[in-house]
């Protein structure tokens, strides 16, 4: 209930917080076209209403689907950014899978052999990766892997192929040369996020009794570290990476404009550029609803995961 | 003999009355040898953005000093006119780099600084006002801060921006609004713990007005975990405003931050002319991580639980 208030009130604020920037008609049409081409367009995209006949125009429409069409492609805003959605979610979802397979096991290392070398040098390369501005990242990793190495591909997204009924790209070995770079930028803070997560939940468990119960039962190293370690770990390392995820589409804007990756993110920036409203207002909404749905899910699988928390509820 | 005696007496008096709570701050601090070189570049940093338009060899964004013919140069190259040598190279539009950085420095550092500044007066104030009023008012403001903070910066930032326009000023009004609750939540925290003491309750039957009380007695207790987050926020400022300006959607470009050297430099990218991005995102890197190591050893230093 919660959720779709915070949804509707910010419909309104975007809505209305859009009228007060500019007209978008004079950046759409020829500045030659006279009064009477002007006076149909603004009829033709309905901007004629007064406000609040456009705002309750726009719920009752969005409630149907129909979240407004887009001035400059002429086309459906939400099916624009529907079409883009597969792109991003794509990058997302390489993201997370780097963060956990690099994060975890250098986060385990670190946190088993805390005062190695090499337990320092990744503890110092995570502190710089939550400094480091992930476009400038990005860009070095253009200038070192496509430009001076000419390794991997500096632009766009490769090309897709549809395995089990989704199409994308991450099944071509093009479409992953495409995809390495723009997703270990994008996973660049949450590696430096999963290390320090891993590292202190391993120092924290080491010392527990099941491990050194496990111990004097003679189950070899890897066992203990394999299964009953990481079994304890991952409850928080999911939990943040599943609020995470949302962080990641978001910040996805940012590695979309260097990379070229014609995802949501490229096309909220270039609607920004453009004043087109519709696709501005409807991306806005998808990516409300996308964080409050990951955030129900999220509590969901952490209630699953962790059984104390449905412990606790039920005696409460 | 009665010399040296009067000597050893005084040394013993004097170490303990010797240390204020300052030098006691300057002690702790200087601890670490890696936080005190942050400190120090760190001021280096902020006198060269302070008296960059005294020290750089042209003014880049005064047409008549800059010359088209030089754009793209290497760095190490001599000027045309031979009265000075671009040691960083220059960018697309010809303008001296080190000339352009330490301007852009500036524009970087002020926007932050500044957003950082107001942020922290008005989350400050309202998470004293939540602390202290209490009851639905604050669960209230308390609702809007988590809602807020659930929400990426980034994205905030964005929508604000694709409200209210570029502009300095719409820059600034979304780093604000990106970073208040940040204040308010950490404010209303320590101003929780303070108002519960008994200095309050004895300024209360003194009684003195609440707004006294508050700001006179209760913020200046509140003040060290405050001066943690400032130190963090405004390197997340400069570094949200960067990114923004680099997306084209931050700064206009009358006003060239670093973002924005960046991001004019990243069409030269793959011609190989790295030179135009890669000195300002060395400027932008350096001064984040300082600022945020210099964050880190305050907040070793200033919180009591981890002090003997």
């Amino acid at each position: 209930m919660q959720s779709a208030a915070v949804v509707l009130a910010m419909s309104i604020i975007v809505f209305l917080g859009l009228h007060v920037v500019g007209d978008p008609i004079y950046l759409l049409i020829d500045p030659q076209a006279d009064q009477a081409e002007i006076e149909r367009t603004i009829r033709r995209l309905g901007l004629d209403q007064p406000i609040y006949i456009q705002y309750f125009n726009f719920i009752g429409n969005a409630l149907t689907g129909n979240l407004g069409t887009s001035f400059v492609h002429g086309t459906s805003a939400l099916k624009l950014i529907v079409d883009r959605m597969p792109a991003t979610l794509e990058i997302a979802i390489a993201a997370t899978l780097m963060s956990i397979f690099i994060g975890i096991p250098l986060g385990l290392y670190a946190g088993l052999k805390p005062d190695g070398f090499i337990s320092k040098s990744i503890m110092a390369t995570s502190i710089l990766g939550f400094s480091l501005p992930t476009f400038w990242v990005g860009i070095m990793m253009i200038m070192v892997f496509a430009v001076m190495l000419g390794w991997l591909p500096s632009t766009g997204r490769g090309p897709t192929a549809t395995f089990l009924g989704i199409t994308s790209s991450l099944f071509t070995i093009d479409g992953l040369r495409h995809i390495a770079m723009p997703a270990l930028n994008l996973a660049l803070l949450k590696i430096s996020l999963v290390i320090r997560l891993t590292r202190a939940g391993t120092r924290e468990a080491i010392h527990q009794d099941y491990i050194k119960f496990g111990r004097a039962k003679g189950i070899s190293t890897s066992r203990i570290v394999g299964v009953h370690l990481l079994k304890n770990i991952m409850i928080p390392v999911v939990t943040v990476l599943g609020l995470e995820f949302g962080n990641l589409v978001a910040f996805s804007v940012v590695t979309e404009t260097i990379f070229a990756w014609p995802g949501m993110g490229k096309l909220l920036i270039d609607s920004i550029q453009s004043l087109d409203r519709p696709v501005i207002v409807a991306y806005l909404i998808i990516i409300v609803l996308l964080f409050v749905i990951i955030n129900l899910v999220v509590d969901i699988l952490y209630s699953i995961l962790d059984p104390r928390v449905r412990i606790g509820e039920k005696s409460a | 003999m009665s010399v040296t005696d009067a000597g050893a007496v005084s040394a013993i008096v004097r170490r303990p009355a010797a240390q204020t709570p300052f030098q006691r701050f300057v002690a702790d601090y200087t601890e670490s040898r890696l936080a005190t070189i942050a400190f120090i570049l760190l001021i280096a940093t902020m006198v060269l953005a302070l008296i960059a338009p005294w020290i750089v060899p042209q003014n880049p964004y005064d047409l008549a000093q800059v010359d088209i013919m030089d754009s793209r140069l290497k760095p190490g190259t001599p000027a045309s006119s031979g009265k000075y040598t671009h040691w960083l190279g220059t960018d697309g539009a010809g303008r001296d780099l080190v000339s352009a950085m330490l301007y852009g420095l500036r524009i970087s550092l002020a926007v932050g600084v500044m957003s950082g500044l107001i942020a922290m007066a008005l989350g400050a104030a309202i998470g004293l006002v939540a602390a202290y009023v209490g009851g639905r008012t604050e669960s209230l403001i308390m609702r809007i801060v988590d809602l807020q903070l659930s929400f990426p910066a980034i994205l905030v930032a964005l929508m604000l921006i694709a409200i209210l326009g570029k502009g300095v000023d719409k820059i600034i009004i979304a780093l604000v609004t990106v970073q208040w609750a940040y204040y308010a939540r950490t404010v209303r925290g320590s101003a929780l713990v303070e108002s519960r003491k008994e200095y309050v309750e004895a300024a209360r039957c003194l009684g003195l007005s609440n707004a006294r009380i508050l700001f006179g007695h209760i913020l200046p207790n509140c003040l060290p975990p405050l001066i943690v987050v400032v130190t963090v926020q405004t390197a997340h400022a400069i570094s949200l405003e960067a990114t923004l300006s680099f997306l084209g959607v931050g700064l206009p470009q009358t006003e060239p931050s670093l973002g924005l050297l960046i991001s004019n430099g990243f069409q030269y990218m793959l011609s190989g002319e790295y030179w135009i991005s890669f000195f300002p995102g060395l400027v932008l890197l350096m001064t984040i991580v300082v600022i945020n190591l210099v964050g880190d050893q305050l907040r070793d230093v200033l919180n009591p639980r981890l002090s003997k």
